[in-house]
């Protein structure tokens, strides 16, 4: 049953990952990757790690793809006319197209050898309790780190919105 | 066939090779941007992974952390943008080639 849930999700996850790519409106690929991470929630959930599975939707699906839309629908920037490609971004193309398949297979041939009997043990990751333990005792410089990082962000942006009047312009 | 590790290892380099080709593909830095996205998903979903079937608390923990940078990042790199369309009223990268030459 829960085989059947990872090919369902696995499958979602990577048609609405390609849907991304593939519209040519910038809405429509905003709501691809809104779709996209959902899925990928539901593949959090079947690992058991439900907090990262919640937080998912709500800090990616929530906040970040709602800023996209809100970005992109500010902007109002759709695709125009677009320059066909080089002959060399052909050929980049092709040798990459050709090494990432490659990697890909080469994690089905040589991967790890685990089974997937995980049925006796008690996830780790599925309790609240551990995030807590881990975060505030092994990981407590991090979190002040990424804290401090949050808010120098925060005074980036702020920096980065302001009018910029005497900067001579780059065409 | 039971899913096992490797399945979802190849679910997550599928979606990291797809992010990898958004980016090379795609002309509008803000589709560009989703896909850099995609490739930081897709990356948790191999840590998650690890750290389920060693029954670890280290990688569901780093995937917090890059949950958090992500927000950073994307705040700071839509500012840029918003910046970069006010001055010069385009966001699609042909277009944007003052550094060239």
């Amino acid at each position: 049953m829960a085989d059947l849930f990872f090919y369902a999700f696995a499958t979602f996850t990577v048609v609405c990952a390609a849907a991304m790519v593939g519209l040519k409106n910038t809405v429509s690929s905003a709501l691809a990757l809104l779709l996209c991470l959902v899925g990928v929630a539901g593949i959090f959930i079947l690992l058991d790690a439900f907090l990262l599975a919640a937080l998912m939707v709500f800090v990616y699906a929530g906040a970040v793809v709602a800023l996209f839309l809100f970005i992109i629908m500010l902007l109002d920037a759709q695709g125009g006319n677009r320059k066909p490609f080089k002959k060399t971004a052909y050929v980049s193309g092709g040798i990459s197209f050709a090494l990432l398949t490659v990697g890909v297979l080469s994690f089905w041939k040589h991967g790890a050898q685990t089974t997937g009997e995980l049925g006796a043990i008690v996830p780790v990751g599925s309790t609240l309790k551990n995030y807590g333990e881990q975060l505030f005792t092994t990981y407590l410089l991090p979190v002040q780190i990424v804290g401090f990082l949050l808010l120098i962000a925060m005074l980036g942006v702020i920096v980065l919105s302001k009018k910029f009047e005497d900067l001579e312009d780059i065409k | 066939m039971t899913v096992g590790l490797n399945h979802y290892l190849l679910l997550s380099a599928l979606l990291f090779a797809i992010g990898f080709f958004g980016v090379l593909l795609r002309k509008n830095t803000l589709v560009i941007y989703m896909c850099l996205e995609l490739m930081l998903v897709a990356a948790t979903v191999a840590l998650v992974a690890f750290s389920r079937y060693n029954n670890t608390m280290a990688g569901n923990v780093f995937v917090f952390f890059i949950l958090t940078v992500a927000a950073a990042e994307v705040a700071v790199g839509l500012a840029i943008i918003v910046a970069l369309f006010r001055r010069r009223q385009t966001i699609q990268v042909e277009d944007l080639n003052a550094l060239k030459n």
